[in-house]
């Protein structure tokens, strides 16, 4: 198995050891060694996630009922929205890939030109992120709980330092979406909201109106977690933007930071792949 | 046994470069892996909204989702990250953490869950 290289290589790029395990770079190889010790940490974000879900008695949130929203536009739109920040994604992965390919035939030009793409492509899922977020955590109108456990939904929201009263056209509804689904207005719904004991409305760490408080906290967490890791992966690219501007790749006469970077940036795709189906769709 | 650790002229990793006529090769597999996850994408998309939650056919949308996914991923990490390019040590090497701790992390977790889960609804709160 082990022997000797057979043909000599630059010093430079030696191990110290003397020899280059795999025939790839040191940096190159720690790169993978640090996505395969990430990708356990998000296997294990995803696999608590789905412990908490299936160890959950009651009903669980339903993806395409939370997220149907779209900037812009009012309406249900179930899904759309993190669709396109999956094809942002995948595109900007895409332009990376092309980057490298690029770098690979030393066409320095094509490689600005593509990272630049996925500079702003990173830039753009940051700011879908952010969006899907405050919609989030800013909610619908939310709903009522009173002594009795029962649940009544809003119809109107209620802005911020007025009360019902002042809500025209304020209502309430018991058994949202079932059979028996009861709407009251005027006076009797401004009885009922009265007696509240406690109004939901958005999401935060301690209660939320989609469902149990571990699915806005699972959520928080996960997508925040990668989110930190697009902000990264948009970093370390803007470095290497940076450096490829000042020419630094043209004199060590390889790109392979490039591709180095492509990896991490991959890897924020991939990871994405998994979250879009295991947090939205299933 | 084959021999890995030997190299031989561009096979280095800095060494990796190719020609014009390769590069169109490469773009050709790389908008061909594009093409295929934005189908994917788009046929979980319209699956998740077309298929409810708590059908009969529930089960195997669910499923299907699963593999979907992990073709996705496949691709991914095959073509886009070059891992199909590498020695076949560096491949075992990255893939093998999560064919022996991952899946039987998934196995432990969801076991253990659903024991929970039937224990809180046989004995209640």
């Amino acid at each position: 198995m082990a022997g000797e290289a057979s043909e000599a290589i630059d010093k430079n790029v030696l191990w110290d050891g003397g020899r280059s395990p795999f025939s790839v770079s040191y940096g190159k190889m720690m790169m993978w060694f640090f996505l395969v010790s990430d990708a356990l940490t998000f296997s294990g974000l995803l696999v608590a996630y789905g412990f908490a879900r299936h160890a959950f008695t009651g009903a669980w949130p339903v993806g395409e009922q939370v997220f149907y929203s779209m900037p812009f536009l009012s309406g249900h739109y179930p899904l759309l929205y993190v669709a396109l920040m999956t094809f942002l994604l995948i595109l900007s992965s895409v332009t990376m890939v092309l980057a490298v390919e690029a770098g690979h035939r030393l066409d320095e030009r094509s490689v600005k030109k593509w990272l630049a793409l996925t500079i702003v492509g990173g830039l753009f899922f940051l700011g879908s992120q952010a969006w899907e977020w405050s919609h989030f955590i800013h909610g619908s109108a939310g709903y009522i709980t009173t002594v009795d456990e029962g649940k009544y939904w809003l119809t109107e929201e209620i802005p911020h330092g007025k009360t019902a009263i002042d809500v025209e056209g304020f209502g309430l509804v018991a058994n949202r979406g079932e059979d028996n689904e009861i709407e009251y207005t005027g006076q009797k719904a401004i009885e009922i909201y009265n007696s509240r004991v406690n109004h939901v409305s958005g999401a935060n760490m301690t209660q939320n109106e989609y469902g149990p408080p571990q699915y806005a906290n699972f959520f928080f967490f996960i997508t925040g977690f990668h989110g930190f890791h697009v902000f990264t992966g948009v970093l370390l690219n803007v470095i290497v933007f940076i450096s490829l501007m000042k020419g630094t790749y043209r004199r060590r006469g390889h790109y392979e930071m490039v591709e180095k970077s492509g990896l991490y940036w991959h890897f924020i795709d991939l990871v994405w792949v998994f979250v879009f189906t295991f947090f939205y769709l299933v | 046994m084959e021999r890995d650790d030997l190299i031989a002229n561009d096979s280095y990793s800095l060494n990796a470069t190719h020609d014009a006529e390769h590069g169109r090769v490469i773009r050709k597999k790389i908008y061909f892996v594009t093409i295929l996850l934005s189908v994917i994408t788009t046929a979980e998309v319209l699956m998740g909204v077309f298929f409810k939650h708590g059908t009969a056919i529930w089960p195997f949308v669910k499923w299907s989702f699963i593999v979907m996914t992990l073709v996705k991923a496949a691709y991914i990490v095959v073509v886009f990250m070059h891992l199909g390019d590498e020695r076949k040590s560096l491949k075992y090497m990255i893939l093998a953490p999560y064919a022996i701790f991952v899946l039987y992390l998934i196995f432990v977790g969801i076991t253990e869950s659903n024991f929970i889960n039937e224990v809180w609804q046989t004995y209640g709160e």
